[in-house]
This record gives structure tokens, C-alpha cells and sequence, in this order.
């Protein structure tokens, strides 16, 4: 994901002199470096100084750019988070901060480093808009959108690198607010966004197996949420099943169960979420997800799978 | 009830009458004092100290299109002290009387802080340490853009505790942001206490910015000549930090230096002195 948010941003940049980069002291890897090098005063690096990363780019969409603030997701959205707040939301700028690593990526890190409740964070903010990309495809339609909106601000959670691509066969195209399915099924339905899509589609094959065809949706916008299309997924669908990476206060998993009791849905909800816990334990991406409870194994376990 | 004297749009800028600012200057006290008498909402003394120097930013330093509007920019980074930037607005004709009138009441759209989207305000401010950090974004910008487009970014002297401030002061000048003037109101008073006894460490603040790669001037606060002067002479290769030393609630004797100005509005009596004594020149 970073590496094509990398590409995908070179791309728009040589297009469009207004498009910059403020990074607070990180690569954004890959196509950045040519994109730093061809355009060095739209590269601007703050060092280790989120807070003027997220007030400069205030000033400059104020001033007529299209401004990115890029940095892991800890740092770019609860560091500097008044002026992200204040500065961008309460103003209402096209500024996009990029968040690098959502939830757990950083998982030998330590949790000074896990941004597991960035998505419930950023969602309560009024104005500011959050898409999480679950691939690589994903990720350039949402840079794309984030790069030639004028809305107003825009949270863009990202992995780090590695994702494999899901969405490829997926009949929907990506569209801002709009909810995607990425696979077709009957009988369960799989609401997920962001890395961890991953663990959905091996949940997804454990269903299917057991003769209980599972589609998968990707919820990658998750502010402004499609809550008709989720009240219509609880409604044509036996079970709905939320796995997200994410904290469970302010989560997706959260949202849909509202939406279910609002929309009088008969279906079966499950929900699997990071746990409401910092965790002191090191190891890989996975590891860190077993250990809040979202293993493969232990979500089949608890929707009824042997 | 003073009333406003419009200026005219073709005024050229970039000169300065310190008789004329005198005299603006009172009327702007005035209005202000005006306006306490309407809402409780105000922080009087923090504008009384600031009115020289945004009055030099507006009639001395910001140029003008040929269409009337501000080539330039100006930032209220001390957002409390915004009722000196809506008083000067309104005198521009930027404002209406009505905005005035009906400022911190419902209905009305000027609240205690400025607020980006209001007519002639660059940003919203209140939240203390946000201002610098924008305005090094704006004059990054038209940097970028090739303009000449000054940005002036007015703070407080408690904006400087802010680390906020300082990243800002560091970026400003590792890009060598020669567009950007900012303006420190340095009264002395925080909130809570004189920061020369609580903050000791605080000053000298002259050879911090300077050591951050800032030119620096110091001026009196209340000598518009002087601080419109220390603009026009800078070197303008770096951005420019101007130290003026002001008095909070400067002009009122019973304001001078007393904190509680911040927050409180003249009752009547208090009133009609504060407006015989702002007749009388004491500022």
C-alpha cells in the first residue's frame, strides 16, 4: 500500500503543481524519492515536528495547494491532533494526513507505536472524512480521490507494505462513500476494510468450505459510512460478520450494530475487534492480531466452525 | 458612539503617519469599550495591548490590490485579542456595523476567537500555538507560487511557551520563509501570573530567535512609527520576528497590568472612566 500510495502520488504530482508532501521525518518510500527529487520544494520534511507538519499544510491548502502530511499513523493523526482538529477540520481544508500503519502494523514496536484506535478517533471528528484501504488497488482510487477532492479534509489509513491484492476480481469499482463488494456469497456476509482483509478472506474460505457461501465487503470508507448499503446487507443476509482492526469503542463493529438496531435487522451479527487493551507483547503483524483475539482459528471458533 | 470613517480602497500602504495612528488608535479603544458594553463576553485589556502594533500591520505594512482587497496577509495567531482586528475590519468596510453590533450574540457571526470563512480573517485561532504554524504554511505557499505575498502572523508572548511555536519557528526558518513577519505582543502576562517571575527562563527571548535563524527587531509595542519601521528596514533574507514590548490593557490605568483584564468587561462606571482617560491620550 505505501508503495503504491507512493507511486500513485508521483503520478498526480507531475500533473498537478499544486500537490505537495509534508513528511515529519519518514520515507514515504518508492516513487516519493523521484517525486522528492524532480519536485524538491513540494518535499518538504518537517523532522521530527508533527504539529507544524499538520499546521503548515493548513496554511497551504488555505493558500491554494493540495497538500499531503504524511508520517506513521501515531504521529500524524494523535501527536498533532488539535491542529488536526482545529486546524484542518474546524476550517475544513482539502488537506489529506496519511497514516502509515493503522491498528498494529507496527507490531514490534510496542503500542507507543500501534494506532488502534485511530479509525475511532478520526471518525469523530466533524468534517474529516476516513477511508482505510484494504489493497494496493485501493489504495491508488483513494489517493486519486483524496488528491482531486476540494471537500475538506480526509484521514487516508494505510498498511506498510506487503498487501496482497483483493479487490481484483471485485464487480464494484471503488467509489468514495461507497461501500464495495469484493466477493460474491449468499449466505454470510463479511464487512472488513484495511489490512486485516486478509483474515476475512481466510474466514471467508473456512464458510465456504463448510457449505455456507460468504461474500466480503470492503467498508473502506468509513466516514461518510454507507448506511444504507450495510442496512441492505443486514437485511438480505442470514449473518453478518464485522472484522476490523480496530478498537472496539468508536469501531465499525460498533456503527453496524446501531445500524442493525435502527434498521430492525433479524440477522445474526458477530463482531471481532482489537480489544479495548494495550498490549505488551512483541512479535509479527499477525502475531499481535492473534493476541487480541483475531486469529483465524478463533474467529472461525466462535462463528460455529470446528 | 464613535463612528467609523471608511478608508479609501486606492489608499496606497507601505507609509505610516504616527499622528493619524494616534488617533486611530483611540478610536479603535473606544469601539472596543463601545462593544463591552453589550456582551460580558471580551478580552479587552489583551486587545488594548496589541492595537498599535495591528494597526501598523493594517495601515502601514499590508499592501493593497487595485481593487481594494489585501495583497497581503495577516494572522491573528492570539486569537482573544481578535476585537482589534474586528474594529479595524469594520472601520475597512470588511466588516459591517451590524457584525459589531452583534458580536458574541446569537445571530451574529464574530465570536471572542476569529474564525476562518468571516470576511478579512485568515484563520481560526483561539487555541494558543496554532497561528505560526499556519501562516509558515501560507508563506510556504505562495513561496511555492513565486508571489510576493508577505504573510504578518501577530502573537502572544504566552503563544511562546507553546511547543507548537517553536517547531514553527524552526521551519520558518529552515525554509527561509523571508515573506513572513511575526509579531510578538510581549505584555508580560499569561493567564495566571507575570511571565518574567514565573518563566524566568522564558527570556532573554531576542538571542533564541535569533539563534533559530530569525532576524529580530525590538520595539515599543505602542510606537506604531517604530514597529512599522523595524519592518520596512529588515534584511527581508530570513522571516522577521518584531519583540514589542507592550502593557496589557494599555490606556486604561486600572487595566494597565492587572490579569484579571483578560477575562473581565468594564461595568458602567468603569467605563466612563476608561473612555475619559483613552480622550485624555494616556495612550
Amino acid at each position: 500500500m505505501r508503495n503504491r500510495f507512493a507511486d500513485t502520488f508521483y503520478e498526480l504530482g507531475k500533473a498537478d503543481p499544486r500537490l505537495c508532501i509534508v513528511v515529519a521525518d519518514i520515507s514515504p518510500a518508492g516513487s516519493i524519492a523521484k517525486f522528492r527529487q524532480e519536485f524538491p520544494e513540494r518535499f518538504i520534511n518537517t523532522g521530527v515536528s508533527e504539529q507544524i507538519m499538520i499546521g503548515m499544510t493548513a496554511g497551504m491548502a488555505q493558500r491554494g495547494l493540495r497538500p499531503f502530511a504524511y508520517t506513521i499513523a501515531t504521529f500524524s493523526l494523535y501527536r498533532p491532533f488539535e491542529m488536526v482538529r482545529d486546524d484542518l477540520c474546524y476550517q475544513n481544508l482539502p488537506v489529506t494526513v496519511v497514516g502509515i500503519g493503522g491498528g498494529v502494523t507496527y507490531s514490534t514496536l510496542g503500542a507507543t507505536h500501534h494506532a488502534q484506535e485511530d479509525v475511532s478517533i478520526a471518525c469523530s471528528i466533524p468534517n474529516l472524512s476516513v477511508i482505510a484501504p484494504c489493497d494496493p488497488s485501493e489504495t491508488a482510487a483513494a489517493t486519486r480521490w483524496c488528491a482531486t477532492q476540494e471537500q475538506g479534509p480526509v484521514y487516508l489509513r494505510l498498511g506498510k507494505a506487503g498487501e496482497p491484492d483483493f479487490t481484483a476480481a471485485a464487480a464494484e469499482p471503488w467509489a468514495f462513500g461507497k461501500l464495495r463488494m469484493i466477493k460474491p456469497g449468499r449466505d454470510v456476509c463479511i464487512l472488513s476494510y484495511g489490512p486485516i482483509m486478509k483474515r476475512a478472506f481466510a474466514v471467508a474460505e473456512r464458510l465456504d468450505a463448510a457449505g455456507r457461501s460468504a461474500a466480503i465487503a470492503s467498508v473502506h470508507t468509513l466516514k461518510p459510512l454507507d448506511r444504507d448499503r450495510i442496512a441492505e446487507i443486514l437485511a438480505r443476509f442470514k449473518q453478518v460478520v464485522v472484522i476490523e482492526e480496530c478498537a472496539p469503542n468508536g469501531s465499525l463493529a460498533m456503527r453496524v450494530r446501531e445500524i442493525a438496531w435502527t434498521s430492525r435487522a433479524s440477522c445474526r451479527l458477530d463482531v471481532f475487534t482489537l480489544q479495548d487493551e494495550f498490549k505488551h507483547c512483541y512479535g509479527s503483524h499477525d502475531d499481535l492480531l492473534d493476541e487480541h483475539g483475531l486469529s483465524v482459528p478463533a474467529i472461525c471458533a466462535a462463528l460455529g466452525l470446528a | 458612539m464613535s463612528q467609523p470613517s471608511p478608508t479609501p480602497a486606492s489608499r496606497r500602504t507601505n507609509s505610516f503617519d504616527p499622528s493619524l495612528a494616534r488617533e486611530r488608535c483611540r478610536r479603535y479603544r473606544r469601539r472596543i469599550l463601545d462593544i463591552s458594553q453589550q456582551v460580558s463576553a471580551l478580552h479587552v485589556a489583551p486587545a488594548f495591548s496589541c492595537t498599535e502594533i495591528t494597526d501598523a500591520i493594517y495601515h502601514g505594512l499590508m499592501r493593497r490590490e487595485a481593487d481594494g482587497s489585501f495583497r497581503d496577509v495577516f494572522l491573528m495567531s492570539k486569537g482573544h485579542g481578535c476585537m482589534i482586528q474586528y474594529v479595524i475590519l469594520e472601520e475597512q468596510g470588511i466588516l459591517s456595523r451590524q457584525d459589531l453590533d452583534l458580536y458574541c450574540k446569537r445571530g451574529g457571526r464574530l465570536g471572542a476567537h476569529p474564525d476562518f470563512g468571516t470576511p478579512g480573517i485568515a484563520a481560526s485561532t483561539g487555541s494558543l500555538g496554532h497561528g505560526l504554524g499556519i501562516a509558515t504554511g501560507q508563506a510556504c505557499a505562495e513561496k511555492l507560487k513565486g508571489s510576493d505575498v508577505a504573510v504578518y502572523c501577530l502573537l502572544s508572548d504566552g503563544e511562546f511557551q507553546e511547543g507548537s511555536t517553536w517547531e514553527a519557528m524552526m521551519m520558518a526558518a529552515n525554509l527561509n520563509l523571508a515573506n513572513l513577519v511575526a509579531f510578538m505582543d510581549n505584555n508580560d502576562f499569561s493567564g495566571l501570573e507575570r511571565m518574567s517571575e514565573g518563566h524566568k527562563a522564558f527570556y532573554p527571548l531576542a538571542e533564541k530567535a535569533r539563534s533559530f535563524g530569525w532576524e529580530v527587531a525590538e520595539v515599543d509595542g505602542h510606537d506604531g512609527a517604530a514597529i512599522f519601521d523595524a519592518v520596512m528596514a529588515r534584511r527581508a533574507d530570513r522571516p522577521l520576528l518584531v519583540l514589542c514590548k507592550t502593557v496589557k490593557g494599555k490606556g486604561v490605568s486600572f487595566m494597565e497590568h492587572v490579569p484579571i483584564w483578560h477575562y473581565r468587561s468594564p461595568n458602567a462606571a468603569e467605563y466612563q472612566q476608561a473612555l475619559a482617560e483613552i480622550e485624555r491620550g494616556r495612550a
